[in-house]
């Protein structure tokens, strides 16, 4: 055995030797930054993270990774994560997966993962379109939207992530743009250090196929004025001058102006991300510009028992009072007879 | 209890129960087979029953049935035709008469002989005579008056009452038989510990039963099966999927892993599932799925991570794991992968028995994609060969299929149950931290197989997936690097051999006829050789366990038979496989896809069919 070191890795030390083959100008990169960053302030060696990913742009990101990792099939990449994870609760899993990977062919283990909050960390990607196989609509494509596979537009609604989350019990739902490198790295953070499914939302840019997709509201011009950082315990207030706030207004949520109709900090709505309720979480995740700004940083937080944990809670508790011990044990216990 | 005086000793009986599905069939078949056992007899057990948990009352679809076969020497299947049949209703006789042997007894419930019962049943007025019967021991027990007569006193409801009926009929079964009771008993005082009133009823009606029969000397003289001459030691009763079960956990205990089941419940898979979820206390991991793909790339994470992984299914399952299998050939990462066969294709005939999976177990994925397949032949032996595929997978780093089916899991015999330390070891190829950095497709030399880094082992960092690689893990489309790999994949599946036994023959090495067969159909093809060669046909067997890669001695001890008869429950899928592995010899077949087994009968006929051919 080699002497134990104290592993303080830097973002350096999550490059792996291999080539990043992501298109130059991919929102991709932004994200494998970020990444290494936060790994980098977790305080844990490098050889407890496994990155996990399905099939898609982003799911090459294992790849990239100086750490162990597992580059899977399309869609499953919850279930393998979800494996990993209850067979070696010690290690830090990460899942990488997209739009169509996440919320179409893998929508039914992303779902069950969400609701069963195996300690994960899920990373979506999501730049509403088919990236790998050269530009098809997503589930997350806005309705209408003209590609390969819709020449005339869509008719089908996409999927709001955050939606999806929360109607799966999820506890943890976070949204980032992959170009903000210091809030995705803060997310990045809590998202490991919340035990349980953490999802997060990456608004990510496909340079080529989608390109400037989230440009919309995430444009250095407007992102001021149609985005909202959302931070705990903090009231919600955005905005270029930092003149506009939440409030509740009866069962909606509403943007009022600051200093007008006797609205100030002191009472817009006040982001708790603790809170079990997801109603208002769930408008949150769901404002969409023009109405509202959309929300970015971490939406919904909440604690909760980890399915990983309770499986191996309930098998010590069924080995202390089992008086089968081992194989042999089991084997000559129940109805047994001699032959002599 | 009452001396018997005229009793009669035969080698051995065949005993079918058999009612509607929620006439507790099953539960009387386990009750009489367990009682034979621990009596010292040989039992084959084989279940029969329908898809729908509760098909319409009395309609031969719901038809339920619990088949025995006892002796005093060796048993190997669960009969072809029964000696006895319990018939608690007319559709029991109508999905049965022709399985019941000639001159053979008939039991039967008179009550449930209604008019609408026998309608229902597809009858005109009289099932006995209309099946021709009449001149069998046919005996008519007013089966639902005689409980409710006997059970007045309790002061159950009616529904309560009438569910002891079976065990009215097995008190018969008893008293025809000279077996005890007591076993019976006390598994009720056991099973309704918390409702003594429910066992006080099933032992009063089991009593019952049992007296009656006395009564009217249902079956006069008495047949009495004494004990087979089995090698000492301690046996338990055991059905193919808690045995399949069993052998992963002894295999992980073995290697040292901890077990992981990622799985979806399948018929007839279920009572892997099951089997594993409750054994906790040995630390199994189980974890039922959303679906059959999540079940086996649970299992594929678990494995990456260090687990003894292990997924389970029946045919349309193993279609959907078949990608995920696909994967495990890729990253080469050991599994198990134990497929219950039964009948398809599509969703088929979910509880009947076929052979049917062998192709898809071999070839059904995309690319080159080679694994190794293992087939399993008695409920017992499915221990053994659990234990095995679970050495392979993880001794040479390779996706396993085993194979069972529908018979075998379901099925029951004695077992000699086995000491932990006469298993053979498993050692697990780990990765060292003494050759750095680590090349995850560096190779065995003599096994092919690569190291196995268990992530949290402080460099040994890898990436491994799908795609094509190098020996560093590096994504790599060169075509040599492709075509080199693939050979590697498979040359490693084929150097398999080296670590699985010679096929042994049953009979003489050099015959006329060789009888072939592979996995569950073993059992009947035994019995019908064994009884040719009593009657002094030149005949012998094998029966192949290990598909892929064939044992090597397969090619010389074919070359030593005449003729070469391949018994399979399909359309000739093993036939073919050999027609491809072997093809300097000619290969005669049976095939049968009825979703039964083979009956001994059909097999010696063709073979003197075949023997007598020239």
């Amino acid at each position: 055995m080699e002497p134990i070191q104290i592993n303080q890795p830097t973002p350096k030390d999550f490059k792996s030797d291999q080539e990043v083959r992501w298109c130059p100008g991919c929102g991709d990169h932004a994200v494998l930054n970020a990444v290494q960053k936060a790994l980098s302030e977790l305080g844990i060696p490098r050889e407890k993270f496994a990155f996990i990913s399905g099939i898609g742009c982003s799911s090459r990101f294992p790849y990239y990774m100086n750490t162990y990792g597992f580059h899977g099939i399309h869609g499953r990449a919850s279930a393998i994560a979800s494996g990993v994870k209850i067979a070696n609760p010690d290690l830090s899993v990460w899942q990488i997966t997209g739009d169509g990977d996440a919320l179409a062919i893998g929508g039914n283990h992303f779902i069950h993962v969400v609701r069963r909050n195996v300690d994960i960390n899920i990373i979506l990607f999501n730049n509403e379109i088919y990236g790998l196989t050269k530009g098809q609509y997503s589930p997350t494509s806005e309705k209408g939207i003209v590609t390969k596979t819709s020449p005339y537009g869509t008719i089908e609604e996409p999927f709001s992530v955050g939606e999806l989350v929360v109607g799966a019990k999820g506890r943890f739902f976070a949204r980032t743009l992959d170009s903000n490198v210091a809030l995705s790295t803060q997310i990045y953070i809590e998202a490991a250090r919340h035990k349980g499914t953490s999802v997060v939302e990456v608004l990510q840019n496909c340079v080529i196929f989608n390109d400037g997709i989230h440009e919309g509201v995430a444009g250095k011009e407007v992102r001021d004025d149609r985005t909202i950082i959302l931070r705990h315990g903090e009231p919600m207030v955005f905005g270029k001058d930092g003149d506009k706030g939440l409030i509740l207004d009866g069962l909606k949520l509403r943007v009022v102006k600051l200093g007008e109709n006797g609205y100030n900090k002191n009472n817009i709505l006040v982001h708790d991300v603790t809170e079990p309720n997801p109603g208002i979480h769930y408008m949150l995740a769901n404002m969409r510009y023009p109405e509202y700004p959309v929300a970015l940083g971490v939406i919904r937080s909440v604690p909760g028992p980890t399915y990983d944990e309770d499986v191996h809670n309930q098998i010590e508790d069924i080995r202390k009072t089992s008086k089968v011990k081992c194989v042999d044990d089991l084997l000559n216990s129940g109805s047994v007879w001699t032959v002599d | 209890m009452t001396k018997k005086s005229k009793v009669i000793e035969k080698e051995e009986v065949v005993i079918r129960f058999s009612g509607d599905s929620g006439d507790g069939m099953q539960l009387t078949g386990t009750l009489f087979s367990d009682t034979a056992a621990l009596y010292g007899n040989d039992i084959a057990t084989f279940p029969d029953y329908p898809a729908e948990i509760r098909a319409p009352q009395g309609t031969v679809g719901g038809v339920s049935g619990f088949q025995v076969h006892l002796g005093r020497s060796e048993v190997n299947n669960p009969g072809d035709f029964a000696d006895v049949l319990v018939a608690m209703n007319p559709a029991a006789i109508k999905a049965n008469a022709r399985w019941i042997k000639p001159g053979g007894t008939v039991i039967y419930d008179k009550d449930n002989f209604t008019e609408k019962n026998i309608e229902k049943a597809g009858y005109l007025k009289d099932p006995i005579a209309e099946e021709k019967l009449d001149s069998y021991n046919i005996i008519a027990a007013p089966v639902s008056s005689m409980v409710r007569e006997a059970l007045k006193d309790l002061g159950l409801d009616p529904k309560t009452v009438l569910r002891t009926k079976n065990m009215f009929a097995l008190g018969m079964v008893f008293w025809l038989f000279d077996r005890k009771l007591k076993y019976t008993e006390q598994f009720f005082d056991k099973k309704f510990v918390k409702r003594p009133e429910v066992a006080q009823a099933n032992k009063i009606a089991l009593r019952a039963g049992y007296y009656y029969a006395e009564t009217i000397e249902a079956l006069t003289p008495v047949i009495r099966i004494n004990p087979a001459p089995i090698a000492s030691g301690k046996y338990r009763n055991i059905c193919g999927n808690v045995a399949t079960a069993w052998g992963l956990i002894a295999a992980a205990e073995k290697a040292g892993l901890k077990l992981f089941i990622g799985s979806y419940p399948i018929t007839p898979a279920t009572g892997i599932l099951e089997e594993l979820a409750a054994r906790k206390e040995l630390g199994v991991i189980s974890f039922q799925a959303e679906d059959e793909i999540a079940g086996i790339c649970s299992a594929l994470g678990a494995s990456f991570a260090g687990n003894l992984a292990v997924t389970s299914t029946s045919g349309p399952g193993l279609a959907l794991k078949s990608e995920a299998i696909g994967l495990a050939v890729m990253a080469e990462l050991p599994i198990v992968i134990i497929d219950v066969q039964r009948g398809g294709p599509s969703t088929g005939l979910p509880t009947k028995t076929e052979q049917t999976d062998l192709m898809q177990a071999l070839y059904g994925r995309n690319g080159e994609s080679p694994v190794v397949v293992i087939a399993a032949s008695t409920p017992a032996d499915c221990f053994s060969y659990a234990f095995h595929a679970a050495k392979i997978a993880v001794e040479h780093m390779t996706p396993v299929v085993l194979l069972t089916d529908s018979y075998l899991a379901n099925g029951s015999e004695p077992w000699r149950i086995p000491e932990m330390k006469d298993l053979p070891t498993i050692t697990p190829p780990y990765a060292g931290t003494d050759e750095l950095p680590f090349l995850p497709y560096k190779r065995d030399r003599e096994k092919l197989s690569r190291k196995w880094a268990v992530p949290g082992t402080q460099g040994l960092e890898h990436r491994i997936g799908g795609l094509e690689k190098t020996i560093k893990g590096t994504v790599s489309y060169i075509p040599e690097n492709h075509e080199l790999m693939v050979k590697l994949r498979e040359d490693k599946v084929a150097r398999v051999v080296n670590d699985i036994p010679d096929i042994t023959v049953f009979g003489p090495e050099t015959n006329d006829l060789l009888v072939v067969g592979w996995g569950g159909s073993y059992g009947y093809l035994i019995t019908a050789v064994r009884e040719l060669i009593a009657e002094g046909y030149n005949v012998s067997f094998i029966n192949f366990n290990y598909i892929n890669p064939l044992p090597a001695n397969t090619r010389e001890t074919f070359a030593s038979f005449k003729k070469i008869l391949v018994c399979e429950l399909n359309t000739g899928q093993f036939t073919n496989y050999l027609r491809m592995k072997h093809q300097e010899f000619r290969y005669e077949q049976i095939n049968k896809v009825q979703g039964l087994p083979f009956t001994v009968q059909e097999i010696k006929e063709k073979c003197i069919k075949i023997l007598e051919e020239n």
